[in-house]
């Protein structure tokens, strides 16, 4: 791309010694599309200039012609990795937009779904630093492990992943005891897994020096330039939505949140792996004590489908039905702006909503963190060398759908 | 390019000998842009192994592949690069376009993704699917061998032919609706 | 959570007249473009809001009732007692030259480069305004409301590649 080339040849008019390399879109790690130009005196990275937009796709313009429900299939397209954290997130501030109150069965089961889109997630992260820095076998346990996963979620609703399982008011479909039989299976065996997978790494010399001291993230400048998430937490900073702001179902359970000091590649990969035993801790306590009732808002909110039985014995079902379903109609939602976020697994996930009346979105903003997370990437990377850029891409845990949307 | 055959019985047996070993080591070169991509992973990964096919390595060069399967929408500044990629690509080449967005623009008909990688690119198999199953893509590579076996020569005729040049459209252009 | 009524107070103190509301546990404070800079400077030091969560802008060319037809948001928080707060500054054509964040949140580089890329809002003093999602010739700006959603025919201008052409 010509402007950054003009950058790096105005930074560098006296440094001829330095090579351009084109670390570029297409490319082995694993991260998919972004290019990055990378100044190199030798095999020590001078400067890094990244370059996004492979994968811009208009997401907030498709917002402002969608309308809420359909929507969310489009947010799962975002992180792909976690589609149904990103479904979470959405129906959150839409209704904190729409000023609905969700039935306690279903902030357990939207808090359930979101830790095992967090486990898998991370999960995937974390293979992803394997694979790049050589650990294969360490990748496929990963893999595995989500595969059984995708089993849950293919159970669930019927999509192994861009599952779009959340609607305005509740959920798609009621959890069935079959998905909660599944999921006490994964969570008895889910810790062995962890157990093998941290014997393969955690203290494998080649794994620890690659990561180790790669990639210093203070604290202060972690805040400075927005990080949050796992990324923020390696390197202090005490935030995580879910203690300090409790939404869902979570100031009903009892974890921590997982925080490191060295603000390195292996600190961020060590604060993932806890993350994954905290969630687990979650799930298990949550789905013994999922409260009964109905999953989805009753008929009177006007938002959510109303069951078969209601829709042909009872006028307010019909009703209800009649206005959600025939086009033009739907649910009024007021004219003002909100913005509501969760903790998603890679960060901060928030939704920035400006509603006009109608039933499509006048704005839909997504604040990803992974495009926030990617400006840090220059910074951390001065000063090392050329195979540590793939482990310091990977601890950062880019998703190239969510930093271009 | 090719090798100046003349067209005899045991050129025809050649040919298939050809096509067998170019069919059963089919070396994808993955140009996995977005969702599809995991599961393209997820293919290549322990459950769905793509390694039976004959697809062993995942070569991230194009100049050591064959196949190149484009999984994931395709934006207008990424499709130089994927242009400049297949050409990169040594004859004979095939191309599969993985899911809806690669094959038509998907759910993304805006003002940046390439409304299907055919307008640009020649494409020799499409899977459907948001993303297709990993069983799904398994089957295009089956169907892909299948379609090599049938047509392949061994000095790549087949590629001459005025069916394979013609640039094919998978759906035609849509009028614009909705809000501008 | 919204900011704490001594928070507020404080604020009304110091910039009196600029309008304060409250909608679903969000507190927004409208700003005028001039003083935007005070503001700012003065929530990052006084009110410790140290964290920028997020650099956005809404075009109201097709809103009803609207005044103005761009509206910057800043949404902040403070991490230490966990406030949020949203601060708007409404923008006219053709005066749309705001005040860069950079020396205050080093976050805001590249939010303010997508706000310009996808709006085209100038941003005075940021050290490196260009595009950053569309390619540096594209010449609209893809997110106002009079750009269609299918584009202007960008999207397709490109060459075809037929087999066997190098």
């Amino acid at each position: 791309m010509p402007a950054a080339e003009a950058t790096l040849e105005q930074r560098s008019q006296e440094q001829d010694y330095l090579w351009t390399l084109n670390f570029g879109p297409q490319h082995p790690a694993t991260h998919t599309t972004l290019r990055l130009v990378l100044k190199l005196d030798g095999e020590r990275v001078v400067d890094a200039i990244p370059d996004i937009g492979y994968l811009h796709s208009g997401f907030e313009k498709i917002g402002e012609h969608l309308d809420y429900n359909q929507y969310v299939t489009v947010t799962d397209r975002m992180n792909y990795i976690s589609p149904l954290a990103n479904n979470v997130a959405w129906h959150g501030a839409v209704e904190k937009l729409l000023g609905i109150e969700i039935t306690p069965r279903c902030k357990y089961i939207r808090t359930i779904i979101a830790e095992l889109a967090r486990i898998s997630d991370h999960l995937l992260s974390t293979g992803a630093m394997g694979l790049d820095t050589g650990a294969f076998t360490f990748f496929l346990y990963a893999f595995y492990q989500r595969e059984r996963l995708y089993d849950i979620f293919e159970t669930l609703c019927g999509a192994r992943f861009t599952n779009s399982y959340t609607r305005v008011g509740g959920v798609m479909h009621d959890i069935t005891s079959l998905v909660v039989q599944k999921i006490r299976t994964f969570v008895k065996t889910f810790p062995e897994t962890l157990n093998d997978m941290e014997k393969l790494v955690n203290r494998n010399r080649i794994f620890v020096d690659r990561m180790k001291g790669v990639g210093l993230l203070s604290k202060e400048e972690a805040t400075n330039m927005s990080a949050t998430g796992p990324v923020a937490r390696a390197s202090g900073v005490t935030r995580d939505l879910r203690k300090d702001e409790p939404y869902l179902a979570y100031a009903d359970f009892d974890f921590n949140i997982c925080c490191a000091k060295a603000g390195d590649c292996f600190a961020r990969y060590y604060v993932r792996m806890a993350e994954m035993r905290e969630s687990l801790r979650i799930v298990a306590a949550a789905i013994e004590n999922i409260p009964s009732g109905p999953a989805n808002v009753g008929v009177d909110e006007r938002t959510a489908l109303p069951s078969k039985q209601q829709v042909y014995q009872t006028i307010e079902g019909t009703i209800t039905h009649f206005e959600l379903v025939m086009q033009n109609r739907g649910f009024t939602v007021p004219s003002e702006e909100t913005y509501a976020a969760i903790e998603a697994p890679n960060g901060e996930l928030g939704f920035y909503l400006a509603g006009d009346g109608s039933n499509v979105a006048y704005r839909a903003r997504c604040r990803a963190p992974s495009f926030i997370h990617f400006a840090l990437f220059p910074q951390l990377i001065r000063g090392h060398t050329l195979s540590d850029v793939v482990a310091v891409l990977g601890s950062l845990n880019i998703i190239a759908a969510e930093l271009d949307r | 390019m090719a090798i100046e055959l003349p067209d005899n019985v045991v050129v025809t047996k050649l040919d298939e000998l050809a096509s067998w070993c170019r069919k059963n080591s089919l070396w994808p070169m993955p140009f996995a842009t977005a969702c599809c991509g995991i599961e393209l992973m997820a293919t290549g990964a322990s459950r769905h192994d793509l390694a039976r096919f004959g697809a062993e390595v995942f070569r991230f060069s194009p100049r050591q592949c064959d196949l190149m399967i484009v999984a994931g929408r395709v934006v207008m500044k990424m499709l130089p690069v994927l242009q400049r990629i297949w050409q990169q690509m040594h004859e004979p080449k095939w191309c599969i376009s993985m899911g809806a967005c690669a094959s038509t623009g998907g759910v993304f008909d805006t003002y940046c993704v390439v409304q299907g990688i055919d307008r640009f690119i020649p494409v020799d198999m499409y899977v459907p699917g948001c993303p297709p199953r990993p069983e799904q893509l398994i089957q295009a590579i089956i169907d892909l061998q299948d379609k090599i076996q049938r047509e392949g020569t061994i000095s790549g005729a087949e590629f001459e032919t005025a069916q394979r040049q013609m640039t094919k459209r998978a759906l035609q252009e849509l009028p614009m609706y909705g809000r501008a | 959570m919204p900011a704490k009524p001594e928070t507020i107070a404080a604020l009304q103190a110091k910039f009196a007249g600029f309008s304060v509301s409250e909608f679903r546990g969000d507190t927004r404070f409208a700003v005028p473009k001039d003083s935007l800079l005070t503001v700012m400077q003065h929530l990052k030091s006084d009110g410790k809001f140290d964290l920028l969560v997020d650099v956005t802008c809404v075009d109201y060319l097709n809103y009803r009732d609207a005044r103005d037809r761009f509206g910057l948001v800043y949404l902040l928080a403070n991490t230490i007692t966990n406030e949020r707060l949203t601060v708007r500054c409404f923008l006219n054509e053709p005066d749309l030259t705001v005040p860069s964040m950079v020396p205050l949140w080093g976050g805001s580089n590249w939010l303010e480069r997508e706000v310009y890329d996808m709006f085209g809002i100038i941003f005075d003093g940021h050290p490196d305004l260009r595009r950053i999602l569309m390619p540096d010739e594209f010449a609209a700006f893809p997110l106002r409301k009079d750009y269609p959603l299918q584009g202007r025919g960008e999207r397709h201008n490109f060459p075809v590649l037929k087999r066997n052409q190098a």
